[in-house]
């Protein structure tokens, strides 16, 4: 294939809050304008828009793509919103990875968007509505089932341990309190305080789950021959992938996530990446829930199946680790505005390339890292590669 | 990067006693869908007491809920198998929140449950009943409990619960 390499040169995001003051059109110019000034652009320099948010129920706004355009800097451009459930935040950027890397466009600006907090009083009931509306929606599941049952085949499969998945629910909201932006940093907390939180669905803990939040991030990607001029330290998308598993989620291996694998092949070939565990130095797996940062771990090909847990038991996720895993705190610590979650660890990876991640700063100067992303009915991933 | 994020965190009681403006709507959503093929095949076994899977003759596998096309090989699928009423219970969770995020002191017990004449590892969700919640195990046999016949309205509610049975 003949494609043009295309950088990262700037990035910008809001904090993550709970509710935030600001509409979700606020929010996006915001973290659009941190991006364009981290990099000296302004809006007359972009020539494409690729918008990231999640199911328009949030909003009970239809058509988010356009109700958001004037915040995303869209008008007068072609522009075009995608979706892929919670895969949303690591799929836009791949977007906008091919708007540059087809030739269509030199500077394309990517933003990932989410206002939950308008679903009053709470998100959760939302979520209803991604079951079956006929084979499953009168049973009245809840979000959380689908998680508690993916957890608990997860841990019989492997005989993994509650206490084993809560240290990642630590690692991450320990890492997330080194972030300016972060919801639910806490440098204190323990796996106990995991452990007795409030049962939601066992094996499903409170501190198990990343919050429903409000946010926008927004990365700005330029073709090589601009990228140079723009920055001296341009962090390039070496690899893309994303993949689809059945949407019948009960008639599959609930065990592991195959479709996040068949993503990260396709990525690390196009990386030209034949020993991943070696090659990649950071990694931010989605992890709305502690377990499934884990499972995405063995998905990526970074542990073998079942033996993610000793990679955190042994402190090689941890940051100083051999392979930091959610540096930035991820959605556990961070904060979890759907698709700006996942933007923001396209964000974290140029931020820690590029040496500027502050007191999240990975040691040993990284070249390379993976953010991946997982959605819809839990089966589809999305994967990108950078590296400096 | 920078230091000055932005951004402003508001509270719930902001919203509440009106210091922060908010207007307040509901969505009215009326549907009717209307069953399809396979599916509407599937429910119509319900009222039969029968759960239907479907099978492809290319890959040889048995699918539940029936559809009309095998995703491995795009073939159709028209050959609809009556599956046993019994099963495995593959996963299951302790649900102590209702869809609308009210707190239960009983747990519900979501499940999937793979059926006895469907390939391994398809199943459907289902609940379990009849069991206290620390007896319920991975693995453990169960049977659909139905509605009595005259109550059957073609609806995957028709079973009213799974409950564990002896080997």
């Amino acid at each position: 294939m003949s494609m043009r390499k295309v950088a990262i040169v700037g990035a910008g995001m809001t904090k993550f809050v709970r509710r935030a003051l600001e509409t979700g059109k606020e929010l996006s110019w915001q973290a659009t304008r941190q991006a364009l000034d981290s990099c000296d652009l302004t809006m007359d320099d972009i020539e494409a828009v690729c918008l990231g948010t999640a199911p328009d129920a949030f909003d009970g706004v239809h058509m988010k793509g356009e109700y958001l355009s004037d915040g995303a800097g869209a008008w007068r451009k072609p522009y075009m919103r995608s979706y892929v459930g919670g895969g949303t935040g690591v799929f836009v950027p791949i977007q906008g990875w091919y708007h540059v890397a087809s030739g269509l466009f030199d500077v394309v600006l990517v933003v990932a968007e989410e206002k939950m907090s308008s679903y009053y009083p709470h998100a959760q009931a939302a979520f209803l509505t991604i079951f079956d509306h006929t084979t499953e929606r009168p049973l009245k599941p809840n979000l959380l089932w689908i998680f508690a049952l993916e957890m608990n085949r997860y841990m019989q499969t492997y005989g993994i341990s509650k206490s084993d998945i809560a240290r990642v629910a630590v690692k991450n909201k320990r890492n997330a309190a080194d972030h300016p932006s972060a919801l639910l940093g806490d440098a204190e907390i323990t796996v106990d305080d995991v452990l007795n939180s409030e049962t939601l669905a066992w094996p499903v803990n409170r501190l198990d789950v990343s919050p429903v939040s409000d946010g926008a991030v927004a990365i700005v990607l330029a073709a090589e021959h601009v990228a140079k001029r723009i920055t001296d330290k341009p962090v390039w998308i070496e690899g893309v992938g994303w993949n689809l598993d059945t949407a019948y989620w009960t008639n599959r291996d609930l065990a592991y996530p195959r479709y996040v694998e068949y993503a990260a092949r396709m990525a690390y070939d196009m990386a030209g990446i034949k020993e991943p565990r070696k090659q990649i130095h950071i990694v931010e797996p989605y992890d709305p829930f502690d377990y499934k940062e884990l499972h995405h771990l063995e998905g990526l090909l970074l542990a073998d199946r079942g033996q993610a847990p000793q990679l955190v038991a042994d402190g090689i996720t941890h940051r100083d680790g051999d392979m930091p895993v959610c540096p930035s705190g991820g959605l556990l610590g961070v904060g979890n505005p759907i698709a700006a979650a996942g933007l923001m660890k396209v964000a974290e990876l140029f931020w820690q390339l590029r040496e500027e991640a502050g007191a999240r700063q990975v040691p040993g100067q990284p070249k390379r890292g993976l953010a991946q992303a997982w959605g819809d009915l839990m089966q589809v991933g999305t994967v990108v590669i950078v590296g400096r | 990067m920078s230091s000055d994020y932005p951004g402003t965190s508001l509270s719930e009681k902001e919203i509440q006693d009106g210091t922060v403006l908010s207007v307040q709507d509901k969505l009215l959503g009326n549907f009717a869908w209307d069953t399809g093929i396979a599916i509407g095949k599937y429910l119509a076994g319900f009222k039969d007491g029968v759960i239907l899977g479907s099978y492809c003759t290319q890959c040889r596998k048995t699918v539940v809920p029936p559809r009309n096309v095998c995703e491995w090989c795009y073939r159709p699928m028209s050959e609809y198998i009556p599956l046993g009423d019994t099963g495995v219970v593959n996963t299951f969770s302790l649900c102590y929140v209702t869809w609308d995020v009210k707190r239960i002191k009983d747990p519900e017990v979501p499940a999937v449950i793979d059926l006895d004449g469907a390939s391994p590892l398809h199943g459907i969700m289902h609940k379990l009943g009849d069991v206290q919640p620390d007896q319920v195990k991975i693995g453990m046999k169960v049977q659909a409990v139905w509605k009595p016949a005259a109550e059957r309205e073609g609806a995957i509610t028709d079973i009213l619960y799974f409950k564990p049975i002896e080997e």
